[in-house]
């Protein structure tokens, strides 16, 4: 398999009054062309900006790239001119947000916010774009696309427009999608129904997808493989499968607990204790040792390497196989 | 949208009545305009007496507001008590301001919106800082120092343009005074689109569409520029009522024969006709004004258009 995608030992970090805030130490992670990667982690843990990096929209200043490389289909992206890399953007690799009332402009129309991609990317005329804006809009199967593409985000449901950014990213069938956490902000039911509409874009187009939540019940489903994040660092990685079954770092382990249950119904819920640290502050050794039952002297000292726990496994804790075993 | 712009127009009505009638009493609170007229000297009764009915004016406050309304809306405004038609002095006057006050507000959305955008996207640095302590400045100095100074400068020392403005009042002859009446709001238009700006490029949307792969132009004319300027369109809508109001000062600094002018003439005069026709035209203007505004609003923002 060809690797679409190949990020190397990516350190950013963020120049604020308070500091320096630490927020991507050292991220690995490559993606292949038709694959999905789930990027797991709580909030601040440096997925979001991981992504941002990769895209090339990270605000800068504050955040700067320190080290490490990013690969996209060979070249080293960050190597390449300002130019070169916008015309990558949306057409090569694009970006889901997260709330899209707040990712789309609320002054244009839906019509075009999409039809924008084709008269900027591919220099087709406005009507012409608005045509394809409106075939786009029945791709993400929205109902009454001809009528409903002079209308404006605030005129659509959150599921509605969450199909819009959808039908955006997808609009110049990019190699790759950076899913920043596509269905946080919708209700339940629809956040099925809208991840199974990525899903079955990405099989159709055969793109690489990156899945970035917090969610583990969306991951299950429809990624090939997880990257587990903790202030700042990879710190798991495993087939999506076998994480399920068998966590390999304490902080995953923590993770898996947390999720209710029917069969513990009843059962106080199981919560990992304390709070991730601060990215000006990181705790030298291993980051989660403050939170971390099985920690000992070596992980306030020693920050443990991703070791190789299986194939293609990692995971980046000195107590892996006591953790793989309990 | 036809039906916002009916409710808009019938909500001016009231309040056109109740601002003129306002200011028809506090005109008449001046004092009695037959005294005015004849100065110093004490009227004959019955020259008075027949100088009062000719104008109305032995009838009660509301009816003659309801008899001047009533003329007015026929065209009629009345004689100044100079003689002249009050119709006439507005025909020359209006002009004169209308034009004082387009270069006046070409000048401070041109280079107040030109300004806001360098300093909004380059926050922080020298150009900002300079920018806003020059916008400082020029809010604290009053516009009858600012227009002075620049009347001397451009226009004795360096001899630019000429100092005083000929009876014509051509547009490149009203480039100075359009700045000087300008000066303030340019200040206020600067710093409001730099603020919006400043807190639009933050924004979520920008973010989308630099990740769309736009070039910067885009984003910042297209997705930026259009969120933003909706409160800096407000600010120069209503601004255009107070501007031509305003003029007085900038007016008298360069002779200009103006709405200022003849409004300060009849203000000292007691020359009640040509003030409360004057008032009303301005009234007018205020609101005609801010419902162009709530209008723009809703083409540049489609959030308001069905609210």
């Amino acid at each position: 398999m060809d690797t679409l995608l190949d990020v190397r030992d990516l350190h950013v970090e963020f120049r604020t009054r308070d500091g320096v805030a630490k927020a991507v130490n050292g991220v690995n992670y490559s993606v292949n062309a038709g694959e999905t990667l789930a990027v797991l982690g709580e909030s601040g843990s440096g997925k979001s900006v991981t992504a941002q990096a990769i895209m090339g929209i990270l605000d800068s200043p504050p955040g700067h790239i320190t080290r490490g490389r990013i690969f996209f289909q060979g070249a080293d992206v960050l190597s390449l001119h300002r130019e070169a890399r916008r015309v990558l953007r949306g057409a090569r690799m694009a970006m889901i947000f997260q709330d899209a009332l707040s990712a789309l402009n609320p002054v244009l129309s839906v019509g075009d916010q999409l039809g924008e991609m084709f008269v900027v990317h591919r220099g087709l005329s406005r009507r012409d774009a608005r045509a394809r804006a409106v075939e786009l809009m029945d791709r993400v199967r929205i109902p009454a696309a001809r009528q409903r593409v002079g209308d404006y985000p605030h005129q659509f449901s959150g599921g509605m427009r969450q199909r819009i950014m959808i039908a955006m990213a997808m609009a110049l069938e990019p190699d790759l999608i950076i899913a920043d956490e596509p269905t946080t902000a919708l209700d339940v039911t629809v956040q099925a129904q809208v991840m199974e509409l990525l899903a079955e874009l990405q099989r159709e187009m055969r793109m690489g997808l990156i899945l970035i939540t917090h969610d583990l019940g969306v991951v299950a489903d429809v990624a090939d493989k997880i990257a587990v994040m903790y202030a700042g660092r990879i710190v798991e990685t495993a087939p999506v499968h076998q994480i399920y079954q068998r966590p390999a770092h304490p902080y995953t382990k923590g993770l898996l607990d947390s999720i209710p249950r029917l069969d513990q119904k009843g059962q106080e819920l199981y919560a990992i204790k304390g709070l991730p640290p601060s990215l000006l502050r990181i705790p030298p050794g291993c980051p989660f040792h403050p939170r971390c039952p099985m920690a000992q002297e070596v992980c306030r000292t020693d920050e443990p390497p991703l070791y190789e726990v299986g194939p293609k496994r990692g995971s980046a804790c000195h107590f892996w196989k006591e953790t793989l075993g309990g | 949208m036809g039906r916002y712009v009916i409710r808009r127009l019938l909500q001016m009505i009231p309040v056109f009545v109740g601002s003129t009638f306002l200011i028809f009493v506090m005109v008449y609170a001046l004092g009695d305009p037959v005294a005015a007229l004849f100065g110093e000297r004490a009227p004959d009764p019955a020259t008075a007496a027949q100088i009062r009915r000719d104008l109305y004016l032995d009838h009660p406050l509301w009816q003659q507001y309801t008899h001047y309304m009533a003329q007015i809306f026929q065209g009629n405004f009345g004689t100044a008590f100079t003689g002249q038609p009050v119709l006439e002095l507005m025909g020359s006057a209006w002009p004169l301001t209308i034009r004082l006050t387009i270069v006046a507000i070409i000048v401070e959305a041109v280079i107040g919106v030109i300004l806001g955008i360098i300093t909004g996207l380059r926050r922080g640095r020298s150009v900002d800082t300079g920018v806003l302590v020059l916008t400082l400045i020029v809010v604290s100095i009053p516009t009858f120092v600012s227009g002075y100074v620049l009347q001397f400068l451009f226009g004795v020392k360096w001899g630019v343009v000429n100092p005083s403005v000929s009876p014509a009042a051509s547009f490149d002859e009203l480039a100075l005074p359009g700045v000087v009446l300008a000066l303030v709001s340019l200040a206020y238009v600067t710093r409001l689109t730099r603020t919006s700006i400043a807190e639009n490029t933050r924004a979520d949307y920008v973010r989308t569409a630099v990740a769309k792969g736009l070039p910067r132009r885009r984003v910042i004319l297209r997705h930026l520029l259009r969120n933003s300027l909706i409160p800096v369109v407000t600010f120069i809508g209503t601004d255009i009522g107070a501007l031509m109001g305003g003029a007085i000062v900038t007016e008298r600094i360069f002779n200009i024969h103006g709405v200022g002018y003849q409004l300060y003439q009849g203000i000292l005069r007691q020359n009640s006709p040509t003030v409360v026709g004057f008032v009303t035209i301005l009234v007018i203007v205020f609101l005609v004004a801010n419902l162009l505004v709530d209008l723009l609003y809703a083409v540049l923002d489609p959030r308001i258009r069905y609210a």
